[in-house]
């Protein structure tokens, strides 16, 4: 029997997984709308001063882009597994590691690129500073992909579980901190004037990292919790 | 077959486990309650004050031996974790995850006796420092394992899911060092050296290694019998768990 | 003997940390000792309902 190649099967399941948003095309705003509430919440609490603002603001945008891609992680396999697929594409002759890596791409083109794109709104409400906006805007670029590649191995670990909301953000937060630091990191040198270079370098270094090792932890978690 | 292959291959079934750990359980507890009294008493009685720190100085006798074990038992469970992951060893399933609590209590000993010891030297309960900083995620960690240990229900998946994230938080561990390092740092530098010379009076240091090693042993009675209960558990309709039961009511 | 007590000061923090670390052991090692009476009744109740439908069953 013949399967096809790895190549076709992967394209396969982009376009599905594609398409699947693209129907239910308004659930994919809710990050974004989440995210949106989450940064207009902090002038209330802190108080309108333009100046207080500009200097919380990029580490509350990245906070808030956090959080939303948190809460859209859970949603990562639940379809999959509820109809049946998630098994299927477990046993399929190709790669796992390969299949979720796709997965993970189209997770992230839908959940965190609209986050990524509100983000400049997201800042110009903060009064963030506007040299510090491309060094914000680099190092989420850099930074959502790693948050997703973490976050799924986490979701994989999960995965059965009917309530997991709250224990898959133990599982996820303390993988985060180094990220977040960062990234942060980088915006508060810009913000200060600072060379920021370093903290990217490692952000790109973390990334590369995970492309590589996340989607092969992630189908061993995938395996354990299928089995 | 090599005798001692041997025996540990026999050691790795359950019911010769069980009698193994209870032969030893008490010789362990002895003597880590006599290194936990001579430890106490040495470095609350007899080291001298520290120039500068007083008496407070004195909390390291808690203090460091439990950051110690919050680390070593982490690399336990993850080592056991792997081998629980790669062999299918049911034993080391179930020690990976009887050390989770050990650890999770010796980091929450850390964290608090590390906060009361700042208030006095650095006049706050808390400060953001790498090391304070690392050593909560650290408990975070413990907390995801255990919690993810609870949620599921099948105990053997239960315990490879759980032994799979010690893994993933043992790569993460030194990131999350280094970048809180990176981020911010106050903490005292090592006093103890593993090579080279301590920075710290030998009065002051036998106590220290005494308790060190205390808490060693007192992880090892803890981690036997939890080990002893959860394979007891794990086996409930097994015929050598059914006989430790009638064997218990007779007594 | 109150000089040992008030630790030049530092009574409270040192007494106190010294507390924490010997209550949280005390209670990890209760633990596994409750534990073990809850598994045991547990398999012993199984135990003896297995006896009792066996019984009604010949």
């Amino acid at each position: 029997m013949s399967y096809g190649s790895t190549t076709s099967a992967c394209r396969a399941l982009l376009q599905r997984d594609l398409s699947l948003v693209w129907r239910q095309r308004g659930d994919a705003l809710n990050p974004v709308l989440f995210a949106v509430m989450v940064v207009a919440l902090f002038p209330f609490a802190l108080g309108p001063e333009p100046t207080m603002l500009a200097r919380i603001a990029a580490g509350t945008v990245l906070v808030a882009l956090l959080l939303a891609g948190l809460l859209s992680l859970d949603a990562l396999f639940r379809s999959d597994l509820e109809d049946g697929s998630l098994e299927q594409l477990v046993l399929s002759p190709h790669p796992l590691a390969l299949l979720l890596a796709c997965k993970i791409a189209v997770h992230w083109l839908t959940t965190a690129l609209p986050l990524l794109l509100v983000a400049p709104l997201l800042g110009e409400l903060l009064y963030l500073p506007q040299p510090v906006l491309p060094v914000l805007m680099v190092a989420l670029v850099l930074s959502t992909p790693l948050l997703s590649l973490i976050g799924a191995v986490c979701v994989a670990l999960t995965v059965g579980m009917r309530r997991s909301g709250m224990l898959l953000a133990l599982l996820v937060l303390p993988l985060y901190v180094p990220v977040l630091i960062f990234a942060a990191g980088a915006c508060n040198a810009a913000q200060q004037g600072l060379p920021v270079l370093a903290p990217l370098l490692w952000l790109g270094a973390g990334l590369a990292l995970a492309l590589v090792l996340a989607p092969l932890a992630c189908a061993a978690a995938l395996r354990i919790s299928l089995s | 077959m090599n005798p001692l292959v041997l025996w540990f291959h026999k050691l790795g079934s359950p019911p010769y486990f069980y009698r193994f750990a209870g032969r030893l359980l008490p010789w362990f507890w002895g003597a880590a309650l006599a290194g936990l009294a001579i430890g106490l008493y040495g470095g609350l009685v007899l080291a001298p004050a520290d120039y500068q720190q007083s008496d407070a100085f004195r909390i390291i006798y808690v203090h460091v031996p439990s950051a110690w074990m919050s680390l070593f038992i982490y690399a336990f469970m993850a080592v056991n974790g792997f081998i629980a992951l790669v062999w299918r060893i049911k034993l080391s399933e179930t020690l990976a995850m009887a050390a989770a609590p050990i650890g999770a209590a010796f980091t929450f000993i850390c964290l608090a006796t590390g906060s009361i010891w700042g208030k006095p030297m650095w006049g706050t309960w808390w400060t953001w420092d790498a090391r304070l900083t690392s050593e909560l995620v650290l408990l975070f960690l413990y907390l995801g394992v255990l919690g993810l240990h609870q949620a599921i229900e099948d105990r053997r998946q239960a315990a490879r899911a759980a032994a799979f994230l010690a893994l993933i938080g043992i790569v993460n561990l030194p990131i999350v060092h280094f970048s809180v390092n990176w981020w911010n740092t106050l903490h005292q530098g090592d006093t103890v050296k593993l090579f080279g010379p301590s920075l710290i009076d030998s009065r002051m240091l036998w106590p220290l290694l005494v308790m060190a090693v205390a808490t060693k042993f007192l992880f090892a009675a803890s981690l036997l019998s939890r080990a002893r209960v959860d394979l007891l558990e794990l086996e409930s309709g097994k015929d050598w768990a059914r006989q430790i039961a009638l064997a218990e009511e007779r007594a | 003997m109150s000089e040992f007590v008030s630790m030049g000061g530092y009574g409270g923090y040192v007494w106190s940390a010294i507390a924490i670390f010997l209550v949280t052991l005390a209670l990890e090692a209760a633990a596994p000792l409750l534990k073990r009476r809850r598994v045991l009744r547990e398999l012993r109740g199984r135990l003896r309902r297995a006896r009792k439908s066996n019984e009604e069953n010949t």
